[in-house]
C-alpha cells in the first residue's frame, strides 16, 4: 500500500532504531511525550518500545479526545439523549465511554435513540431525513475534527435545517500542552507533536512552546518509521541543546497549516473562558463553543445542559496516567476492575487511549516475563 | 430445480397471515419455499438414514444488514455458515434444516431470491435442505429476514480434532486472505463514503478441508472458521483453552489491499474482521507442508499460507512478530469493531 509500506520497511526501521540507540547518551535519561493518542496507539501496535533504549522513556500525552472528556460532559450528553424528542449521534469512540449513568451503548440498549455516525455530515443527513426528530451531534475532538463540525453547522445553516444541533466538546491542543508543562511534577524533555491536528493548525503554533519552555517539538507521522525518525530528530536537538519546532511529517503538515479549515473554525466557534479536562482540571481558553450567530444549532442553547460535575470513579488514576505520571499498568485498577470490556475510565475505551493500547497490545508478553 | 406444485404463490409481500399456520402459511410453504429448496416433502422433522458412528450437529443464526452485499447474501451465508461449522469439525456436511423469520412487509421477491440463493449454495456444498420452520413477525420487529440453519454432518473417521491435541511446535495454516466479508458488509451498508472492489468470501470450505484431511489427517489437530471476531478471536479461544502461545508472523498474514486500506482508514485490525469462507487449521510440523500443498492445490485454496506456530510460552497469549524484531499482543475483539475518530 502506497504511503504505508515504505514507512514499515523492516530494514529502514532497524536502521532508525540503531541510530536512536547510538544517539541516546547512556548517562542521561530522555523523557519524550507523544501528545497524540494516535501515536500512542501506533507505538504499541507496532511494538516500537521494544526497539528503544532503556533510558529513552515515552510518556503518553492527552491527545485522545474521548480520554480528556470529563465524565460530567458524558452525562450531560446522555441527559440530552433522555429527551424523547432527541436522537443523539456520536462517533464510535464515544459509544463505550462510561458516564455515571452508564455508556451511550448501555443507554441505547435501554431504548434511548443513540446512533453512531462516521461524520457530523451523517448526523445532518439524519436530521434532514427525520424532520420530526431533534438530532444532536455529540461533537468531540481536537482541531482534527473541529473543522468538519464547523462545516456541518455552516451547511445546516445554508440548508435551513433547524432540527440539528451540536453539543460541542471541541478542545484545542496547545493549551493542553501548556497545562502539562506547567505542572511541575512532570519532567519532560520534548514532544512528539501531533500529526493530524497539525495538518490543520500547522507547525507554527508550537513555536511559542519551544521558545517559552525550552522544549523541542517534532511533528510526526503515524507509521513506525515516522515515529522513529521523529525520535532521532528529537535526540539530535536535545544532544545539541536545541529546542526548535521541526516537521518530520512533511508529506502532510505544513508550517501554516490548512488555512481554509482554520477559517471555518474561526467563523463558527469561539473560545470558552474555561473548560474541564479529565485529569488536567480546568484550563482557560482551551475549548470551543458555537458563536452566538450560530446559537440556533447549539444544543447547549436549545436544550440547556445540566452541567453535571462528576468525581472520577473511586480508585481510578486516569488523571495521573493522562499527565504521564503513571504508566497504565501502575494504576491500581488496570486490567483488574478496569478492562476494555468493562472500562471505568475513558483511557481504557478509545483505541487511542493509553490504557487500551497498553492492554490490547502489550500486556501478554510482559505478564509472561514477570 | 423447482418442481410443479398444485399451489402457486402469487402474493407480493409477506403478511402476518403467512405465519399464522393457516391457508396462507400453507401457500407460502408449498407454493414458494418447498419448490425452491427442491424438496416437496419439506417437513418439520427430517428422517435421515446414516451408516456411521460419529455425527456432527450444529446450528447458527444469520442476521445481516444489508441482506444482499457484493459476493453474497443472507441466504448463501445461512447455508455456508452452517456447512463450514460442520467442515471445521472434520465432518462432511450432509443435510440442513432451516428456520425463516420473516418480517411482515418483506417483498416476496426478496424472499424468493434468498431461497434461491440458499438452494444454489446448498447444491454447491452438496447438502440438502430437508425441512424447517417459518414464522412471520410484525413489521418493525425484524430486519426483513432472519435465517437460522442447523446442519448435520458425518465426521471423517481419520481425524480427531481437539484443542487438547494441539502441541508446541505445531503450525498454523490459514486458508486465504482475511477480512473480505466483514469489510464488504461494512462498506455495503453505505454509511461510510468508501468504495472498494471487494466481495464477501462466503463459500463452503468443505472441499478445502476434505483435501486437507485426505493429505494430512494424522497431523490435523484443530480447525475453526474465523467468522465474527475474526482470526484474533478464534485463536484467542484456542490459546485460552490450551494455555499455549500462538505466534503469528505479521507479514505472512494474507490481507487484500482493499481490506488493508479500509482497515487503515477506519482504525480496525484485519485480524478482528469477520470471514465467511476461510478456516484456520493447526497442523503438526511434520505434516504442515503436505497440508499446505494439498489446500493450495484445491480450487480456491491457492492463497493458503502457514502464518505462525504454536509455542509453549507465554501461555494463553496470541501475538504477532514482525520483520524488525518487535511483537504485539493480539486480543479478542471487545464489542463491535468501532471505527476511530481521527
Amino acid at each position: 500500500m502506497k504511503y504505508v509500506d515504505e514507512f514499515r520497511d523492516p530494514q529502514l526501521i532497524e536502521k532508525a532504531a540503531a541510530e536512536i540507540r547510538r544517539l541516546a547518551h547512556p548517562e542521561r535519561r530522555y523523557r519524550i511525550m507523544e501528545v497524540c493518542g494516535g501515536h500512542t496507539h501506533a507505538i504499541y501496535r507496532f511494538g516500537l518500545q521494544d526497539l528503544l533504549p532503556e533510558n529513552l522513556e515515552l510518556i503518553h500525552g492527552p491527545g485522545c479526545p474521548v480520554c480528556v472528556l470529563p465524565m460530567g460532559r458524558v452525562d450531560d450528553g446522555l441527559k440530552l439523549a433522555q429527551n424523547p424528542q432527541v436522537t443523539l449521534t456520536a462517533f464510535g469512540d464515544m459509544m463505550r465511554v462510561p458516564g455515571q449513568m452508564g455508556s451511550p451503548l448501555e443507554l441505547k440498549a435501554k431504548g434511548a435513540d443513540i446512533r453512531m455516525v462516521y461524520s457530523p455530515l451523517d448526523a445532518l443527513k439524519l436530521a434532514e431525513k427525520n424532520p420530526d426528530r431533534q438530532v444532536v451531534f455529540f461533537a468531540i475532538g481536537f482541531e482534527t475534527t473541529t473543522p468538519s463540525t464547523a462545516l456541518t453547522v455552516l451547511r445546516a445553516q445554508k440548508m435551513g435545517i433547524e432540527n440539528f444541533t451540536v453539543f460541542s466538546n471541541h478542545v484545542n491542543i496547545i493549551p493542553a500542552m501548556r497545562a502539562i508543562l506547567d505542572s511541575p511534577e512532570i519532567g519532560l524533555d520534548g514532544f512528539i507533536g501531533p500529526g493530524h491536528v497539525s495538518t490543520v493548525i500547522g507547525a507554527a503554533p508550537y513555536e511559542a512552546i519551544a521558545r517559552e519552555y525550552g522544549r523541542p517539538v517534532v511533528v510526526s507521522g503515524f507509521e513506525p518509521l515516522d515515529l522513529l525518525q521523529s525520535l532521532v530528530m528529537l535526540l539530535r536537538q536535545l544532544n545539541q541543546g536545541r529546542a526548535e519546532v521541526e516537521i518530520q511529517y512533511e508529506r502532510a503538515v505544513s508550517w501554516e497549516g490548512n488555512r481554509a479549515a482554520q477559517a471555518v473554525m474561526a467563523q463558527v466557534f469561539e473560545l470558552r473562558p474555561t473548560f474541564e479536562w479529565r485529569g488536567l482540571g480546568f484550563i482557560a481558553d482551551s475549548a470551543l463553543k458555537l458563536r452566538p450567530a450560530f446559537a440556533a444549532w447549539d444544543a447547549e442553547v436549545r436544550f440547556g445542559v445540566a452541567g453535571v460535575r462528576d468525581t472520577e470513579p473511586g480508585a481510578a488514576q486516569c488523571g495521573e496516567v493522562l499527565r504521564g505520571l503513571l504508566k497504565p499498568p501502575q494504576c491500581q485498577l488496570f486490567g483488574k476492575a478496569c478492562t476494555p470490556e468493562h472500562p471505568l475510565g475513558a483511557l481504557m475505551v478509545s483505541s487511542e487511549g493509553a490504557c487500551a493500547a497498553y492492554y490490547n497490545y502489550h500486556r501478554g508478553p510482559v505478564a509472561a516475563e514477570d | 430445480m423447482s418442481k410443479t406444485t398444485s399451489i402457486r404463490f402469487k402474493d407480493t409481500q409477506i403478511e402476518l397471515a403467512h405465519g399464522a399456520g393457516g391457508k396462507a402459511s400453507r401457500r407460502l410453504i408449498e407454493g414458494l419455499i418447498a419448490p425452491i429448496l427442491g424438496n416437496p416433502a419439506l417437513n418439520d422433522a427430517a428422517l435421515l438414514s446414516l451408516d456411521t458412528s460419529s455425527l456432527a450437529f450444529t446450528t447458527d443464526s444469520f442476521v445481516v444488514r444489508p441482506l444482499r452485499f457484493p459476493g453474497g447474501s443472507i441466504g448463501e451465508l445461512a447455508v455456508n455458515g452452517t456447512v463450514n461449522d460442520l467442515a471445521v469439525s472434520g465432518a462432511r456436511p450432509l443435510a440442513l434444516l432451516s428456520s425463516l423469520i420473516l418480517e411482515a412487509g418483506l417483498a416476496v421477491e426478496t424472499l424468493q431470491a434468498e431461497l434461491e440463493a440458499m438452494q444454489a449454495a446448498a447444491q454447491r456444498a452438496g447438502v440438502a435442505v430437508l425441512g424447517g420452520d417459518t414464522k412471520v413477525v410484525e413489521h418493525g420487529r425484524a430486519d426483513g429476514l432472519y435465517i437460522s440453519t442447523s446442519g448435520i454432518g458425518q465426521v471423517d473417521s481419520r481425524v480427531a480434532l481437539s484443542a487438547k491435541a494441539v502441541r508446541p511446535g505445531d503450525q498454523i495454516l490459514l486458508s486465504g486472505p482475511i477480512g473480505d466479508h466483514g469489510i464488504t458488509v461494512l462498506l455495503a451498508r453505505g454509511e461510510l463514503d468508501l468504495e472498494a472492489d471487494l466481495k464477501s468470501d462466503t463459500r463452503s470450505v468443505w472441499p478445502l478441508v476434505e483435501a486437507l484431511i485426505e493429505a494430512a489427517a494424522p497431523g490435523l489437530r484443530w480447525m475453526r472458521d474465523p467468522t465474527r471476531g475474526g482470526v484474533a478471536t478464534a485463536l484467542n479461544e484456542l490459546a485460552r483453552e490450551t494455555q499455549l502461545a500462538l505466534r503469528l508472523d505479521e507479514e505472512a498474514i494474507p490481507v487484500r489491499e482493499a481490506v488493508r486500506g479500509a482497515c487503515e482508514i477506519l482504525g480496525l485490525d484485519p485480524l478482528h474482521i469477520a470471514n465467511e469462507g476461510q478456516f484456520i487449521a493447526i497442523v503438526s510440523s511434520e505434516f504442515a507442508e503436505t497440508a499446505l500443498e494439498a489446500v493450495q492445490r484445491s480450487p480456491g485454496g491457492q492463497e493458503a499460507v502457514l502464518v505462525g506456530e504454536v509455542l509453549e510460552k507465554p501461555g494463553g497469549v496470541v501475538y504477532t512478530t514482525n520483520g524488525y524484531g518487535s511483537s504485539r499482543v493480539v486480543d479478542m475483539l471487545v464489542g463491535d469493531p468501532l471505527p476511530r475518530i481521527c
